[in-house]
């Protein structure tokens, strides 16, 4: 038997490729006879459209030309319901909206042909903040601009203050954040009248693809096939706009009949496709004499943008998180995502939680102040324990150890040593340092009932020569999917990971493994390849051709044996929810999530009061997500995560007019570089979930959730400014740190 | 036709081949390297020069090839990341990147490869503050950029032992 591969690290399935150049992403391929494609979009934020002008000195009838009446079905992006258009018709509802779609073969004219298209418009009143929004300034979305609204009801609140001996009160703000996947995204689609539709791309989920082709062109599903090709990050920002370029790439290639490629270049990227909601939270929280919460009631709101897309289940996530990992009696949380005249925000790592968490970790810091406890000491009296409920009465059932977990991060980082030092060295010189840090929780897998609604497959198969071919719809995206099934495949089998096949997503191969997205792929889609596994040795072990031990030779004589005998090996294994597992949609009450991640996040930051720039001088991750499958692996999704966390907290500043990015380029919209993140140190504490793959539980989100308030928490130790936003630029920060000193 | 419209023909050597590309003056290196030498392991991530996921060594100078229009590359000595691994072989940056997660998504990594490289042989034992800064026009939205700092510094180990 081959030494256990879990818990090693491995050398990543596709990273040959990667270090040689020889990976193919979307922008790599070329097909025979293929032309290009782009897209003209609205000019204003909200209108009706009165005509489309095709201006002079253009050869039109040299164009593919694609508008809303091309479309063979519904004009849609099928998603949750199929409220945005493909291509808007009549009315545009947000500034990058889609009108017209053009193709040729020659790049440089289709440029020229885009700037001489002219959408007609009459432009109506739009809508751009929250508050505007809310106050229904414009009616913009059915009734009243909200597009789904959650309640979350525990104990009595409203009998509950009476027992606070204090009463704290807050309002937080984050920002939009851009996922700046450094591919922008693309797709390639082959189709025509009478034949199936075919797209490659860079995209996170093949399945959501192909369901909004299969609606948008009104197709058997078995005519629709979508593969994904090598994609240069996604980070939730691939999750649902691939889906509209594949249908515009598609319907493009439809009326041409050649095969059409779409590339988006960055300012079109960063303009057109989802970002992070924009959220306002407010806190009210009472507290008994003894530092215990007694009482919680946050009101959250996210800003959805123009359309429903996935914002109900983003502001679902948001809700649930927003109680953070303690335990209080009585909680209320209220939330809502409402409508603006913005493109859609969406999916992003971390989804509704990192808003909702920013704003409790940095209030919980104001109301330790209010009370006079450190904020670890108030953390450590209110911390969730084993047999406790979360705000959405979910008994924790894990062994949870927050405390220690905050023991060790206060340790790791210093903490309470800087606490000391930074208080003398701050009295002098214009540098100010500060040390802060943020305890949290991130649920993996789909929230509530979703994993069962999903009902997810894995595949596995083997060949006769003893190669194991993994199937799924999971796509690597640099997360690491491919190298973590190998090695759950690899120790099912005791077989080295290099006879493990990951076959490339592509729809007509691979079953449905749900969407990769919500930290669900390791631990949901992975343990369906663990069964799968283990039943393909089962077989071979019930056939009496394997023994208890064997190597890879028995192995593949194995698998040689039984496919002559009885056919193909394989095993297809669907998602079987837990039974104790409960969850109720309509009082929003139950077992959210199947398994928690738990984590203290610390940051040291550095002020200069003189240009109020706030740096991240050290930074310690301590975590527990179960058992780790491979250590590095692991520690670049943490690593990774933070380093968006630090854009989130201090960089990542999106300038909006009139519903538009303005600052759509890598030049102003300033993500990390090598010089703004300091080393990273990651430690894991690896407590084994029963129901994961080896006892792992989901990661990739949880970063982004406790960083920007860790350092919001640092630079208010640093400065005494209170931070109630991010990000906090030099420009805000200063204004912060004027009121400080007036 | 104007002169900007009219085809040229360029000579340079590209990974130690001599080769003859035909483009618009104006045309960037980075199209004529992906669309006619056949070279798409140089990426695009913004045409501005910004990412560095586009970065060649052009006569020794790393160079973000979405800036350079092609007549400049007219007898220039090009590396690409297809030039780096030899006979099947992975270089000592590519070993140290795929054994030490310098290589997430992959999309920056050909450009990052090529920055690190370039560093390298200028500086055969950066300190990390030089490898901070060596690497610091190349960005990275995946790994935090501390796996490449570690990726970098085994490297360098590696071309010490291999001397």
């Amino acid at each position: 038997m081959k030494d256990p591969q879990i818990g090693k690290a491995v050398p990543r399935k596709e990273g040959r490729e990667k270090v040689t150049g020889s990976a193919r992403y979307v922008d790599d391929l070329t097909f025979p006879g293929m032309i290009h494609g782009v897209t003209v979009r609205s000019s204003i934020a909200r209108g009706r459209i009165l005509g489309i002008q095709f201006g002079e000195g253009i050869p039109w009838d040299e164009f593919t030309i694609v508008t809303a009446k091309d479309i063979p079905g519904k004009n849609c992006v099928a998603l949750l319901i199929e409220d945005q258009p493909c291509l808007a018709d009549q009315f545009v509802n947000h500034p990058e909206e889609a009108v017209v779609l053009l193709a040729h073969a020659d790049k440089y004219l289709l440029e020229e042909a885009r700037r001489a298209v002219r959408i007609e418009t009459q432009p109506l009143p739009p809508v751009f903040t929250i508050e505007d929004s809310l106050a229904r300034k414009q009616v913009i979305w059915v009734e009243d601009n909200i597009f789904k609204a959650y309640q979350v009801e525990k104990g009595n609140v409203d009998t509950a203050w009476e027992a606070a001996e204090f009463i704290v009160e807050g309002e937080y703000e984050t920002g939009a954040q851009e996922q700046l996947y450094i591919e922008p995204q693309g797709m390639i689609a082959q189709a025509g009248p009478g034949s199936r539709v075919t797209v490659w791309g860079s995209l996170q989920c093949p399945y959501y693809v192909h369901k909004a082709l299969v609606r948008l062109f009104d197709l058997p599903k078995e005519q629709v096939r979508v593969v994904q090709t090598e994609t240069g990050g996604g980070f939730g920002g691939k999750e649902e706009y691939p889906s509209m370029i594949a249908g515009h790439a598609a319907l493009l290639a439809w009326k041409s009949g050649k095969p059409v490629k779409i590339v988006y270049d960055r300012a079109e990227d960063m303009a057109a496709t989802t970002k992070r909601h924009p959220s306002r939270t407010r806190h009210r929280t009472g507290i008994s004499r003894d530092g215990k919460l007694v009482a919680m009631e946050i009101d959250f709101t996210l800003d959805g943008g123009a359309y429903e897309t996935l914002s109900p289940v983003v502001l679902s996530r948001g809700t649930i998180h927003a109680a953070g990992p303690y335990s209080c009696p009585n909680v209320r949380i209220r939330s809502r995502v409402v409508a603006t005249n913005a493109p859609p925000h969406g999916a992003f790592r971390g989804f509704g939680a990192p808003q909702s968490v920013f704003a409790l970790e940095r209030h919980l810091d104001r109301v330790a102040a209010a009370v006079g406890l450190t904020p670890e000491e108030l953390r450590r009296r209110n911390f969730i324990h084993e047999g406790e409920t979360l705000a959405v009465s979910q008994v924790v059932r894990e062994k949870v150890q927050m405390d220690k977990l905050l023991d060790r991060a206060l340790e790791l980082s210093g903490y309470h040593e800087k606490r000391k030092r930074f208080a003398t060295e701050n009295a002098r010189g214009p540098i100010k340092l500060g040390i802060g840090f943020a305890s949290f929780l991130h649920g993996a897998g789909f929230t509530g009932s979703g994993e069962e609604y999903l009902a997810s497959e894995a595949l596995v198969t083997a060949t006769r020569e003893g190669k194991v071919h993994v199937l799924a719809g999971s796509t690597e995206m640099g997360q690491g999917t491919n190298t973590i099934f190998a090695q759950i495949a690899a120790d099912a089998l005791g077989l080295d990971c290099q006879q493990i096949e990951i076959l490339q997503p592509d729809t007509a191969l691979v079953p449905n493994s749900g969407p990769t997205v919500a930290s669900r792929t390791t631990m949901i889609v992975g343990k369906l390849v663990e069964s799968a596994a283990l039943s393909i040795r089962k077989t071979l072990q019930d056939a009496g051709l394997l023994k208890a031990e064997y190597g890879s030779k028995e192995f593949q004589d194995a698998c040689c044996r039984y496919i002559e005998k009885f056919g193909a090996l394989q095993s297809l294994v669907k998602y079987q929810h837990p039974q104790d597992l409960h969850w109720d949609d309509g009082t929003y009450q139950g077992d959210a999530y199947g398994a928690y991640a738990w984590a203290v996040y610390v940051a040291e930051v550095s002020v200069d009061t003189r240009t109020a720039e706030a740096r991240v001088e050290d930074f310690v991750a301590v975590q527990e997500v179960g058992k780790v499958i491979h250590p590095v692996l692991a520690a670049g999704q943490i690593e990774g995560g933070v380093a968006q966390g630090i854009g989130f907290a201090l960089y990542e500043n999106i300038v909006w007019q009139e519903g538009r990015m303005a600052n759509g380029q890598m030049t102003n919209y300033i993500m990390p570089t090598s010089m703004d993140v300091p080393n990273i140190r990651v430690y894991f504490e690896e407590i084994p979930y029963a129901r994961g793959p080896a006892g792992a539980k989901g990661i990739g989100e949880l970063p982004l959730d406790g960083t920007a308030p860790a350092i919001a928490n640092a630079i208010a130790h640093a400065t005494g400014a209170d931070v109630r936003a991010v990000p906090m630029t030099p420009e805000k920060l200063m204004e912060l740190l004027e009121s400080v000193h007036a | 036709m104007p002169e900007a419209l009219r085809r040229i023909r360029v000579q340079c050597v590209i990974n130690g081949k001599g080769v003859s590309l035909e483009a618009y003056p104006m045309a960037r290196l980075l199209d004529v390297l992906r669309e006619e030498a056949g070279l798409t392991g140089t990426k695009e991530g913004c045409g501005e020069g910004e990412c560095g996921a586009c970065s060649i060594e052009m006569d020794g100078v790393l160079v973000n090839s979405c800036l350079v229009p092609v007549l400049q590359a007219e007898g220039a000595v090009i590396r690409t990341i297809e030039g780096m691994a030899g006979a099947g072989q992975l270089s000592a940056v590519q070993q140290a990147f795929l054994a030490h997660g310098g290589a997430q998504c992959g999309i920056c990594t050909p450009g990052m490869i090529l920055a690190a490289v370039n560093l390298l042989s200028r500086n055969a034992q950066p300190t990390e503050s030089e490898i901070r800064e060596g690497l610091s026009g190349n960005l990275c939205r995946c790994t935090g950029y501390t796996k490449i700092f570690e990726s970098v510094m085994e490297a360098c180990r590696l071309l010490e032992v291999g001397k």
